[in-house]
């Protein structure tokens, strides 16, 4: 993998995270992990589940500390979580006593930019397609809808990283296709780096650049592959087809 | 939407004969006092105008809801109860002021009570407005009280690890076993009262403001934290909205325990409100005043939870299956 320097946005660097559990023994959930995000790529983190996924994502997000290696965004280590780097959870974690409008909104009224920025609440409520719920709570929409509005929430504070964990994990295959779509779009309009947990291997090959492939005990990158094809993707595609086959080969 | 039999709020029989019989039922009490005559010496006059205002009320109900269908079912819905109401007056008249079978001075009839509220209207006013203000000073007291120290104990460790033990030590002491020291230490009845009710509500407020503040999924916090939150808009945005719904549920016991201190702190040593005059009736075997103010007083308190359901129904307007039963 070669890399240009002045492109890199984060880099991380011997990466280690061991968890002990209630009977004191020890899990080491990451274990030397190096790797290196450029600016405005899509990269897709895939494994089986126990594997570290969610370990790193936190990391990156600053919401976890590792207990060995290092974490650059920009050359500055991270320390603690910064409207900089977004994170979207597997269940959206709106606010269900704001509406969509003011969930949306929650990251310019935190950091005291409201007023200038309000503008940014209808171009992004446009982006996701829900102008018409704006004053909808969250118990009122669906799973998909409200997994727009929480990356949407990320959005606004026009992050250098846009971290996602397994965002469309818990919705329908229908409206995980349709949320795809919004998410290349998203991606192709703002330019974000983004960087998306999946089990989804279709979902990782459709949307990535780049794929870093997970094994677990201890979690580790294995291997990162390019995705070398055309965009948008197409999903029957012999390259498709055989490029899914390389994938899955590689995850056991 | 009202459809017929499949509404779930006003499920009764949505008939026009049950409302008539209502008024029938009403109708029929009003005749009864009026006609049959009185073995008991009662004015019956102010009873009298009473049903009769029922009766006019439930008849430009029914006219005025030709074009509001959700009143009209309310009204369907109410039916057979009202109906009920009217035997039962009916039925309790015949037995007291008709007759003598119930004795006075402790079993007056509906007549007589409500001659005595008529009558005493002035002393009843006045004595309802001096409990309701020891009621709501000593509830927004405890409330403030109970808000600060309830965010203070959910918020922070420091004022947890002190303060808790003595929140949970104190608060299960009924507010009234206080009362021997604050007739002591406060000047007058009034600031007894409200020291008490004060007592009463702080607690499980408090209570329920920290149950609700530590009850705050940890995603919250890491949402807001990621999307540039500070500690104060944790608390402020995150952390006490979460706590609002718990915060109603505080506020509700405070309010029954309220009930309670304020009745017993007027009875004993009060010179005003309507525990006071209870208790002075009493001493005169005024039964008839007795049953006057728990009347009122049952009216005032039922008004004061119905307020309070409605700013909760307003304030959690986003919660999911709000159904107003009232
Ligand atoms: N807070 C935690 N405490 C203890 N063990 C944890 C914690 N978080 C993760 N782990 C362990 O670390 C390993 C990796 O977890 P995770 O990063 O969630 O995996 P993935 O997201 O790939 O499914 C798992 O074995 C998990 O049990
Ligand atoms: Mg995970």
């Amino acid at each position: 993998m070669t890399t240009d320097k002045d492109n890199t946005l984060i880099s991380l660097r011997h990466v280690g995270r061991t968890y002990a559990d209630t009977t004191g023994r020890e899990t080491m959930a990451l274990q030397d992990v190096n790797l290196t995000i450029c600016k405005g790529e899509f990269i897709s983190f895939v494994g089986p589940s126990g594997c570290g996924k969610t370990t790193l994502l936190r990391l990156i997000a600053g919401l976890d500390v590792p207990q060995s290696g290092t974490l650059l965004l920009e050359g500055s280590p991270i320390d603690g979580p910064s409207h900089e780097r977004g994170y979207v959870f597997q269940q959206a974690a709106l606010f269900p006593w704001k509406t969509v409008e003011e969930n949306i909104a929650l990251g310019l009224k935190a950091r005291h930019i409201y007023r200038e920025k309000q503008h940014l609440i209808a171009e992004y409520l446009h982006i996701i397609g829900l102008e018409g719920f704006k004053g909808a709570y969250p118990h009122e929409i669906s799973g998909g809808m409200a997994q727009r509005v929480a990356i949407a929430r990320a959005l606004i504070n026009e992050p250098k990283v846009l971290l996602m964990d397994e965002p469309l994990g818990a919705l329908d295959a229908f409206t995980r296709l349709e949320l795809q779509e919004a998410l290349r779009r998203v991606w192709e309009k703002t330019g974000t780096t983004i960087v998306l947990v999946t089990h989804d291997v279709d979902e990782a090959i459709y949307l990535s650049n780049r794929i870093a492939i997970f094994t677990a005990r201890p979690g580790r990158i294995s291997v990162v592959f390019d995705v070398d094809l055309p965009s948008p993707p197409d999903r029957d595609h012999p390259d498709f087809i055989a490029f899914r086959r390389r994938i899955l080969q590689s995850l056991h | 939407m009202a459809v017929a039999g499949h509404n779930i709020l006003y499920w009764k029989p949505r008939s026009k004969g049950w409302f008539f019989a209502s008024v029938a039922s009403l109708i029929i009490a009003w005749a009864e006092t009026t006609f049959v005559p009185n073995v008991q010496v009662v004015n019956t006059i102010p009873y009298r105008l009473l049903l009769l205002g029922g009766i006019v009320t439930l008849v430009i109900l029914w006219i005025v809801s030709g074009k509001l269908s959700q009143l009209r079912d309310k009204l369907y819905h109410q039916s057979q109860f009202l109906f009920a109401v009217g035997l039962f007056l009916t039925g309790w008249d015949l037995l007291s002021t008709k007759s003598g079978i119930l004795r006075i001075p402790f079993f007056p009839g509906p007549a007589q009570i409500i001659a005595v509220m008529a009558r005493e209207y002035t002393v009843l006013l006045i004595s309802t407005a001096y409990s309701m203000r020891l009621f709501f000073v000593g509830l927004v007291t405890g409330t403030a009280l109970g808000l600060t120290t309830g965010i203070l104990i959910g918020w922070y460790r420091q004022w947890n690890y002190w303060l808790f033990p003595l929140v949970k030590l104190t608060g299960v002491i009924p507010a009234v076993a206080w009362m021997p020291i604050a007739i002591v230490i406060f000047p007058n009845s009034f600031t007894t009262g409200v020291f008490l009710i004060t007592i009463a509500s702080w607690f499980s407020v408090a209570f329920m403001v920290a149950a609700g503040i530590s009850s705050t999924p940890k995603t919250y916090y890491e949402v807001a934290k990621t999307l540039g939150a500070n500690e104060t808009y944790l608390l402020v945005h995150v952390a006490i909205p979460n706590a609002v719904p718990s915060i109603f549920t505080g506020v509700s016991t405070a309010t029954g325990l309220s009930f309670l201190t304020l009745v017993i702190s007027e009875m004993v040593g009060a010179k005003a409100g309507l525990g006071w005059y209870i208790n002075w009736a009493k001493g005169w075997s005024a039964y008839d005043k007795v049953y006057a103010s728990i009347i009122i007083m049952a009216i005032a308190f039922s008004l004061i939870l119905a307020l309070l359901s409605a700013v909760r129904n307003h304030v959690l307007r986003w919660q999911r299956g709000i159904v107003k039963t009232s």
